[in-house]
């Protein structure tokens, strides 16, 4: 290999094809237990060798290298794609290794780009011990430093925030209200099954479908934020985690749309919640799933209000200490949510509070408001009484002050409207 | 505030006037026709709900409004949901503007603003084909010069 270019590693073709063979192989197990005649055997190897032979195909052809300042990759059998990543654009580097990768000793790098389309570039997979110094190597050139400096620069050393307990973890998943339905529905199958031994049958098949739903989605969870680890950089907040896939992630502020405090019912007595912030909602990346996708990414999966705050602090400095609760005629349009309902902004951040049961707080930054909006229903009118909304471009969240006295939210537009002018000039 | 307030084209009022018009008989006539007894309370019916619909078409029509401010654009809307919006023109993304074969006939058309976040609705409706052209050169110029990232 001349010019520096460089192959991926060769366990690429495993991994890439692997994922497909494990698939392929869950679809045709029952198939397989039947007997197994020979013609199916073999349109099953056929298909095997069709996925290694194209991811093989596909780790032959690509190749990346760093020319100056640019992350090169060239990629494409038929129609050839080279693909020019300007480092000095690069806005993250995160390290992913999902549980087959991890097996293999392999790892993927994957580049946020920065700018309006946002792109991610993909290095997959790479040598796992060659991947974090190739990380500090483009962190360096990110920042346009010199490349042969050998220690580890200042601007990458971080201090930990918080780091979830596994034993906390699943106590919270036990407790949250999907838990406990979960397990209200297991019990009551259970005693079904005690109570008429002969509908067991019809009782486990019936719960089995709902079972492997539910255990996948606590499943995933659970997978992502085993020991998740929160802590402090220069460059945003690292963020480290996952029971069989590995992922290391930063999170710069200004990816930050919104953040929310989460305390759900079950959980106040122990005084725990939940932090989750709400990225950038145009991101697309390849090889993540569609529930991910659609997902709030949890910075604090369980922890103590002090330590919530602590990692609130660092993403919402200026956010407002004192939240204002609507006018007491608002219990008339909101009897059950009206004592948690409350608003509070400084000059750069909104605050708002809701939830009966499971009482949500979202922060929002005004610089990253997208649109305004004061929405008057029929009873709100009568009570004179409005809800404010601040749209940020996350994914799901938005800011939503309930039923505020209507003339001080009709002020308010305005206000934000003028200090949301004077955020962005000033971001 | 004393925000340079606009309506919108009349015309918009009478092509909804006369889609509630068209419901209603088209109401009236299918009742004549397949019910006996008590069409002709039906048919009544399918008037007065006419009628009302007359009023709603009024009552909406008046109730939207837009406003262009130095920074933002602010578009009201609605009756019994009253609205307000603001959108920073920094914030669009890109404006359509569309026509369907019968507001192409009275010529008036839809300009629509989307910006990153998907809850923002600024949508104003029929808007005469030249103030319509206007806002949306306008807005994309605007746009542009104020531009802000994510």
């Amino acid at each position: 290999m001349t010019d520096g270019w460089q192959r991926l590693h060769p366990l690429t073709t495993l991994v890439r094809g692997g994922r497909g063979t494990i698939a392929i192989i869950v679809i045709l197990i029952p198939s397989l237990l039947d007997g197994g005649s020979t013609s199916r055997t073999i349109t099953l190897l056929v298909v095997v060798g069709v996925f290694f032979g194209q991811s093989f195909i596909r780790w032959l052809v690509t190749r990346w290298r760093i020319e100056g300042d640019d992350l090169q990759i060239e990629t494409g059998l038929l129609g050839r794609r080279s693909l020019r990543y300007p480092l000095a654009q690069v806005q993250a580097i995160d390290i992913v290794r999902p549980g087959l990768a991890r097996l293999f000793g392999v790892a993927e790098l994957r580049l946020r780009m920065g700018g309006s389309s946002g792109g991610t570039a993909r290095l997959a997979y790479l040598r796992e011990a060659e991947v974090e110094p190739l990380r500090v190597q483009m962190l360096r050139l990110a920042r346009g430093a010199e490349e042969h400096e050998e220690e580890i620069p200042a601007w990458l050393h971080e201090t930990l925030l918080a780091r979830v307990s596994t034993g906390r973890l699943i106590a919270s998943i036990v407790i949250t209200d999907v838990g406990i339905v979960a397990e209200a529905v297991l019990a009551g199958l259970i005693v079904a099954g005690v109570l008429a031994p002969n509908a067991k049958a019809g009782i486990f098949s019936g719960g089995a479908a709902w079972a492997i739903g539910v255990g996948t989605r606590i499943w995933r969870q659970f997978n992502q934020e085993y020991g998740l680890s929160v802590s402090e950089a220069p460059d945003g907040l690292h963020l480290r985690g996952g029971l069989v896939a590995l992922t290391a992630e930063t999170i710069r502020p200004g990816r930050v749309q919104a953040v929310r405090l989460l305390e759900p019912f079950f959980w106040r007595p122990l005084g725990w919640c939940r932090v989750e912030v709400d990225l950038a909602g145009k991101q697309k990346v390849e090889g993540e799933g569609r529930a991910q996708r659609g997902q709030l990414r949890a910075l604090l999966p369980v922890g103590d209000r002090a330590t919530a705050e602590l990692i609130i602090e660092r993403l919402m400095p200026d956010r407002p200490r004192e939240l204002v609760a609507p006018p007491s005629r608002a219990r008339w349009k909101s009897p059950l949510r009206y004592g948690k309902l409350a608003y509070g902004r400084t000059d750069t951040c909104v605050a708002t509070r809701s939830g009966r049961l499971r009482r949500v707080t979202v922060w929002v930054r005004l610089e990253k408001a997208q649109s305004l909006r004061y929405v008057q229903g029929p009873l709100q009118r009568r009570l004179h009484v409005a809800s404010l909304h601040v749209d940020v471009a996350g994914k799901t969240l938005h800011a939503i002050a309930r039923d505020r006295d209507a003339a001080e939210a009709r002020a308010e537009v305005d206000t934000l409207a003028e200090l949301a002018r004077a955020a962005r000039r000033a971001a | 505030m004393s925000d340079d307030w606009r309506g919108i084209s009349r015309r918009y009022l009478t092509l909804r006037r006369l889609e509630v018009v068209a419901v209603a008989v088209v109401a009236a006539i299918v009742f004549a026709i397949f019910l006996n007894g008590w069409y002709r309370l039906w048919i009544a019916g399918a008037l007065a709900a006419g009628v009302f619909g007359l009023v709603i078409v009024q009552r909406r029509f008046v109730a939207w409004g837009y406003a262009e401010r130095a920074d933002d654009l602010l578009v009201k809307r609605g009756v019994l949901f009253a609205r307000l919006s603001v959108v920073p023109y920094g914030r669009m993304q890109f404006i359509d503007v569309t026509a369907g074969p019968f507001e192409r006939l009275f010529r008036i058309a839809t300009v629509r603003m989307h910006t990153a976040a998907a809850a923002s609705d600024a949508r104003i409706p029929g808007l005469e084909s030249h103030e319509a052209a206007r806002l949306r050169d306008r807005l994309a110029e605007l746009g542009e010069s104020q531009a802000a990232g994510i």
